[in-house]
């Protein structure tokens, strides 16, 4: 066999403090032509690969809502000559790690394999991939663990409020629903459904593959042909773009806790429009990770109304949005909502200080290269770039991006993402005085 | 099982899941401070960063009775002024460091770290170094943080019926040692906690010969040395530093039983709780030999004897499993877990348990099933090096219950060493007549909460 490996080297500038080196990403082309991007390095025996297939559980039809989700939870029943527990034991005696996990936009492959026995890893992945067995009791047994996850679901605050949330902005669309299926369309799956929600989801098609860790391209070229190589290469066509229905007001969901989960936002911002890295750095500002978002501070720090606030970009593929979380107790939460408003109306109207944007942007350019530890976070990361269409090069660059945010382009972007008036709050407990609509 | 089906179906009962870890040697230095600090470095340059802990030898199980939460709660005020900075400070300078930072705080621990680039250690540690002695507690600050950690309680425990249940079933698995009292705190007495109680808690117990510093990442043990030495070493040790008198457990001759009834109980389940005992310096076999129990019994694979018979074959459990952590001050619990399928009573879920116990130790255990779990735990020692931040946690959680740095240097070798018979001899020790605490999770009898 002729190997034709196309291997692009691309030595990545990412300076990583104190370790004084680069990072150093390989463009590989499998034999079967399956692309993949590698940072090798060899000083622990294993390594880990992150194959994503974009699509995810949005792909179910919509009277076979769940297909995906249960489907994902049945790779690891059995497969080829392996029942559950022969699959199980396999996988034991190779110490090897397989996770399987489905998303709205991805279902997620991530595996840790040993040096020392990866090919019999990677055979029993391909097994569980490309010739699952679907039993009949697998699929009850799993059918089961799903339905009293559904259960959970609609007796906890956080799932219900978010749930609600998606439902009253997407409507009809797959985001507008959850990935699980509800009790009535789970029970009605069939094996088919199952199968054809295995044929759907997992193709050659849309995988995009990270890996770091023991293994040279031309190894890691052979190994993800092995996996992947018996899957169909076409994918069926994804859903059409989700548009945010929901106006600003108050959903109040009644449920007996002695404290409100509020899950609130309104529509967002694309990955390529001119002045995402603002709305990125804005964020930041608004209600970022760590302790020192404008939200953090007004609603915890000053006035002790919730134990933890944020507010995140979520770039779903098909309809970007500006959402945030807290749980207040049922006393505290209309006045914590008035303090999630009145922020939003005074960066809307103000932008932010060059203080905060300076903290902003030191914290976001420090805390991106600490990001690229392990192996496992370095496939997980080469992975999630690929399937945001982002070029090698984003590492080297995405930082001078940032810097580059300016008060102005903040106030700009401020005034035309942030609208109080149009934030839509999803309450689910027994809030005082605060009425829907309002 | 999709791991977040089955975190779903544990309903916040796992504390930590099994995992098969054992933790590689690696290259670690220990030395200590002439005012007592220990420091432990865990030297690792495939990593950019560098992790920087100080873990104070003292949780909630050390509190004054009738405050329960103030360790937790003076943790909270850890990151309010000094007399040097102003509230805020701490965190501020961290993020503009591109760093991050948080704290935890366990029946046994309390512990306080930070992420950052290396060459920032020295800075972290002059911040770490300024809050061990010179918090300055404001009153109006105090109540602001009160009625931040109810407002944690109520979204942590009083949301949910698991965490309630999960605490009513402590209350009563320790009869007499401070492990019944939970770390958050009972709302009562949290509501009652003066700025004099948190200073107090405070003046006590943090001090640099009750602190551990474990530093992980791409730093050699003697820059290490020299930057501990400038911020860390000025700080005097404290002279009345109280030893951790706990009060012990009597010998347990009673079952006990919970029922907790609760409308938003969505999946009940029964669990049997035992005490057991935890890794003690020098003395890591019994221990060891549970780790493999609690996997032989009810490790979430479809191996497991539990998984294998109540989920697989006699499809009576959604989820069956066995927990166990080695690691603690002590004493350890062992806990079985049924979620029955609609239509196995909870009675019938609880009679399974203990079939499945009679089944270990009247079949005993499948030798092949065995060197399988013995090969993941080897491997464990590969990947674990791979994240190094949780590698310094762990070590960091080894060192504040007690363990030297030889004992868990010698734990891989510990689990290696386990035969089968170990685990039979454990296993008979440990259900050989033990006083439980059954907890039934379940649904009022008229439950209406809206779907």
């Amino acid at each position: 066999m002729i190997r034709r490996i196309a291997t692009a080297l691309i030595a990545v500038l990412l300076a990583l403090p104190a370790a004084a080196t680069t990072l150093e990403i390989k463009d590989v082309t499998s034999p079967g032509g399956i692309k993949a991007w590698l940072v090798e390095d060899s000083s622990i025996p294993f390594v880990a690969l992150e194959f994503w297939f974009v699509g995810g559980s949005t792909l179910d039809p919509a009277q076979a809502r769940g297909a995906t989700h249960l489907m994902m939870g049945l790779l690891e029943e059995g497969s080829g000559d392996l029942d559950a527990q022969g699959f199980a034991a396999a996988r034991e005696s190779l110490a090897a790690s397989f996770e399987f996990d489905s998303a709205r936009d991805a279902v997620t492959v991530s595996a840790r394999m040993l040096t020392e026995n990866r090919d019999q890893a990677a055979l029993l992945l391909r097994n569980a991939l490309t010739t699952p067995r679907f039993d009949a009791d697998a699929i009850e047994r799993v059918r089961a663990q799903v339905l009293a996850m559904i259960e959970g679901n609609a007796r906890d605050p956080d799932a219900i409020a978010s749930t609600t949330f998606n439902r009253l902005a997407y409507g009809d669309h797959p985001y507008g629903s959850a990935q699980e299926g509800t009790i009535d369309s789970v029970s009605a799956l069939t094996r088919d459904d199952i199968v054809a929600a295995h044929r759907a989801a997992l193709t050659r098609g849309r995988v995009v593959v990270g890996a770091a860790g023991d293994i040279t391209p031309e190894d890691l070229g052979l190994l993800i042909d092995q996996i992947l190589g018996g899957l169909p290469a076409d994918a069926p066509p994804r859903p059409g773009r989700a548009d945010f229905a929901l106006a600003g007001g108050v959903t109040v969901v009644e449920f007996p806790s002695p404290q409100s989960v509020a899950f609130f936002g309104h529509a967002g911002i694309e990955r390529d429009d001119p002045d995402f890295f603002a709305a990125f750095v804005l964020n930041q500002i608004l209600g970022g990770g760590g302790f020192r978002s404008r939200l953090m501070e007004e609603v915890r720090e000053a006035r002790g109304l919730t134990y933890g606030i944020g507010s995140f970009l979520s770039l779903a593929d098909l309809s970007p949005a500006l959402l945030g979380q807290f749980s207040s107790s049922n006393d505290l939460v209309g006045q914590a909502v008035a303090v999630v408003k009145d922020q939003w109306a005074d960066l809307a109207e103000n932008g932010v200080s060059q203080e905060e944007l300076d903290d902003a942007i030191r914290y976001m350019t420090g805390e991106y290269p600490l990001r690229f530890d392990g192996n496992g976070t370095i496939a997980s990361i080469l992975a999630a770039m690929q399937s945001d269409g982002l070029p090698m090069e984003y590492i080297t660059n995405r930082n001078s991006y940032i810097a580059a945010v300016t008060r102005d382009d903040v106030r700009r972007v401020a005034a035309r993402l942030l609208r109080p008036e149009a934030l839509h709050f999803v309450v689910v407990g027994r809030p005082e005085g605060l009425s829907p609509g309002n | 099982m999709l791991r977040h089906v089955a975190t779903r179906l544990a309903l916040g009962l796992l504390m930590c899941l099994p995992a098969l870890a054992a933790q590689a040697a690696g290259k670690v230095t220990e030395f200590f401070l002439d005012n007592g600090l220990q420091v432990v470095v865990i030297a690792d340059d495939r990593t950019p960063a560098v992790t920087h802990m100080v873990w104070y030898r003292v949780g909630a199980a050390d509190e004054p009775p009738g405050l329960s939460g103030v360790a937790h709660f003076v943790e909270h005020l850890m990151f309010k002024a000094t007399d040097d900075r102003p509230t805020g400070e701490f965190s501020r300078v961290v993020e503009a460091n591109g760093g991050a930072d948080n704290a935890f705080v366990s029946w046994d621990y309390t512990a306080f770290f930070q992420r950052v680039a290396a060459d920032r250690l020295g800075l972290m540690m002059q911040m770490e170094a300024d809050r061990m002695r010179d918090l300055v507690f404001d009153p109006a600050e105090v109540d602001t943080e009160r009625s931040v950690i109810l407002e944690e309680r109520a979204q942590r425990t009083d949301s949910s019926a698991g965490a309630l249940f999960n605490e009513q079933m402590r209350a009563a698995l320790f009869l007499n040692h401070p492990y019944r009292i939970p770390v958050i705190g009972w709302r009562h007495e949290m509501e009652r906690l003066s700025l004099e109680d948190v200073r107090a808690f405070y003046d006590r117990w943090y001090h640099p010969n009750n602190a551990i510093l474990v530093v992980a990442g791409a730093v050699s043990p003697e820059t290490v040395r020299a930057l501990a030495e400038t911020h860390y070493g000025p700080i005097p040790a404290s002279a009345d530093l109280p030893a951790r008198n706990r009060p012990t457990e009597p010998p347990q001759i009673a079952d006990r039983r919970v029922a907790y009834a609760d409308a938003r109980v969505a999946n009940p389940y029964v669990t049997i709780q035992m005490l057991a005992p935890v890794r003690e310096p020098g003395n890591q076999t019994e221990a060891a030999a549970l780790v493999y129990l609690a996997e032989l019994l009810g490790g979430g694979s479809q191996s497991s004897l539990m998984t294998r018979r109540l989920q697989v074959e006699e499809e009576r459990a959604l989820y069956a499993a066995a927990f166990y952590d080695p690691t603690g001050l002590g004493p350890s619990t062992f806990s079985l877990i049924n979620v029955p399928v609609p239509g196995v009573s909870l009675q019938e879920a609880e009679a399974d348990l203990w079939r499945m116990v009679d089944t270990l130790l009247t079949e005993g255990i499948d030798t092949d099933h065995f060197a399988r779990i013995q090969f993941q735990i080897q491997a464990g020692t590969i990947y674990e090096q791979d994240n190094v931040q949780s590698l310094a946690r762990a070590w960091g959680i080894e060192l504040a219950s007690g363990l030297g740095v030889d004992d868990i240097q010698a734990w891989p070798a510990v689990l290696a060493a386990v035969t089968p018979d170990d685990v039979m001899d454990a296993a008979r020790r440990l259900f050989d007549d033990p006083a439980t605490v059954t907890g039934l999770l379940q649904r009022p009898e008229t439950s209406e909460v809206r779907p």
